[in-house]
């Protein structure tokens, strides 16, 4: 495990081992918060903070948790970690919160961060942990800010906020696309995205779970 | 190491230091940040009503905010009969210092509704409605309002001009409708259309008129288009107005505005 280099743990899951793209997690969130960039933004570094900190907190008692009780323990330090960000975001970033509203509670339940605390902290050590945590935090990031850029962009005509394309209801040219606002649409971006990815990336792309065989009924006509 | 970690012991010592240490620091962070946050969630809350009655400056700081807010009077206002009662009935300091979420779900402050077209339940009887006066004339009428949507209830203000009758603005502080949908109603150009409206009609004071009609209605004194894509949203919205500035709720206070009693 000593041979683990930093590098790898840091950038390795942005693209080689994207927890949404490869590992297919945390994609709930990725529906749900993924409107606008800016509400996007402070999502992702939510969770960033959420993972950095559960990862290194966890890998610190790591060799006190019983095995019984392992993840009670992580879920206790998550959840007591998440509220903590909710309530800052709501003292300090007040307009925000209330965008996101229930969904940064519901960063406890992001598979990411169970995923990596289990995974990967209850291993390694808290500075390993911490690069880990953040690299993985970059990897769910990029993916959520390349939905929200197009659903921004293709769903009101904005990016950050700013117009660029003027909306026809607003006296400009463009009719926005409605289904960009609504959650399906991420699955469709995220779809697209994990096609590029392993276009660019060929070893990701998995091999088929079974063959299909010749198609051997003769037809009636 | 592994056999001495997952005795009974062990797994209730570990249990029990993290939920003490975890308890500690989630009710710290609680604790510590309340005030900010309720002074954020004030302050929200006053910059809306400000911007229903047109009175947001673009940019406008907090200390802005705070003394524009206090150029006007709140009033406590009994539902139903339009009298104005003071604090000690609602058992507050001040009339401003009146949490009417919170009495909306005191039995002694509220009521069940019967004809309930806002879907809202409970009815405060007794509410705020904030005025701004011009010597003795009164200039602009806000009033606290809330119904249902289609997933949510929407509290906002909609703010009247001396008359009791022309609408300044109506905006929304809290909903959750569907974002580029029903979240709309918090769209400028479709509030753009509120202001210069009637509430009622001339002769007849005590129904009002103004209502939310897709595709708009016929008559462009009360008719509001509604919002496309929003139907549910839309008719939300005008069953709010129909109830709070009907008989149940600010009618009879609008009318003794009219009346110059107020």
């Amino acid at each position: 495990m000593a041979d683990l280099k930093a590098k790898e743990v840091l950038f390795g899951p942005i693209f080689n081992d994207n927890p949404i793209a490869l590992q297919i997690l945390g994609v709930c969130s990725a529906l749900a918060v993924t409107t606008s960039l800016s509400v996007t933004l402070v999502m992702c570094a939510s969770v960033i903070a959420v993972l950095c900190a559960s990862n290194v907190s966890i890998s610190l008692i790591r060799t006190q948790i019983p095995s019984s009780i392992r993840i009670i323990v992580q879920m206790t330090i998550i959840a007591s970690l998440v509220i903590v960000v909710d309530q800052l975001l709501k003292a300090y970033a007040y307009e925000m919160s209330k965008q996101l509203s229930v969904f940064v509670g519901l960063i406890i339940t992001n598979c990411i961060i169970m995923g990596r605390a289990e995974g990967f902290a209850m291993q390694h050590g808290p500075g390993m942990s911490f690069l880990d945590g953040l690299g993985n935090g970059f990897g769910y990031s990029i993916v959520l800010l390349f939905v929200a850029a197009f659903r921004e962009l293709f769903g009101s005509g904005a990016l950050m906020g700013v117009q660029i394309m003027p909306l026809v209801n607003e006296g400009g040219w463009y009719n926005p696309n409605g289904l960009m606002l609504l959650p399906p649409s991420a699955f469709f971006l995220i779809g697209f995205f994990i096609w590029g990815l392993r276009v660019w990336k060929t070893d990701q792309i998995e091999d088929n779970e079974f063959k299909m065989s010749a198609h051997k009924t003769r037809e009636a006509f | 190491m592994a056999q001495s970690k997952d005795t009974v012991r062990r797994t209730l010592v570990v249990a029990l230091l993290l939920s003490v240490a975890f308890s500690v620091i989630v009710s710290t962070a609680a604790v510590s940040l309340r005030p900010l946050q309720q002074a954020n969630e004030q302050l929200s809350i006053r910059s809306n009503m400000l911007a229903a009655a047109g009175m947001l400056t673009p940019g406008a700081t907090d200390d802005e905010v705070r003394a524009a807010f206090d150029e006007f009077e709140v009033l406590l206002v009994e539902m139903g009969t339009g009298e104005i009662v003071g604090p000690e009935r609602v058992n507050a300091p001040s009339a401003a210092d009146f949490d009417d979420r919170r009495a909306a779900r005191n039995p002694e402050l509220s009521r069940s509704l019967d004809n309930d077209p806002a879907g809202i339940n409970r009815q405060v009887k007794f509410a705020k409605a904030y005025v701004l006066r011009d010597g003795d004339s009164i200039e602009r009428i806000v009033l606290p309002v809330h119904g249902y949507g289609l997933w949510s209830t929407m509290y906002g203000f909609l703010a009247l001009e001396g008359d009791a009758n022309t609408v300044i603005g109506l905006g929304f502080y809290e909903h959750a409708e569907t974002p580029g949908l029903g979240g709309e109603i918090d769209n400028p150009r479709w509030r753009a259309q509120w202001p210069g409206k009637k509430v009622y009609e001339d002769e007849d004071k005590t129904e009002p008129r103004l209502r939310v009609v897709q595709g708009g209605g016929p008559s462009e004194y009360h008719d509001v288009d509604g919002l496309s894509g929003a139907t549910l949203t839309s008719r939300g919205v005008s069953n709010m107005v129909k109830f709070w500035l009907g008989g149940q709720g600010y009618a009879p206070f609008l009318e003794k505005v009219r009346q110059g009693d107020i």
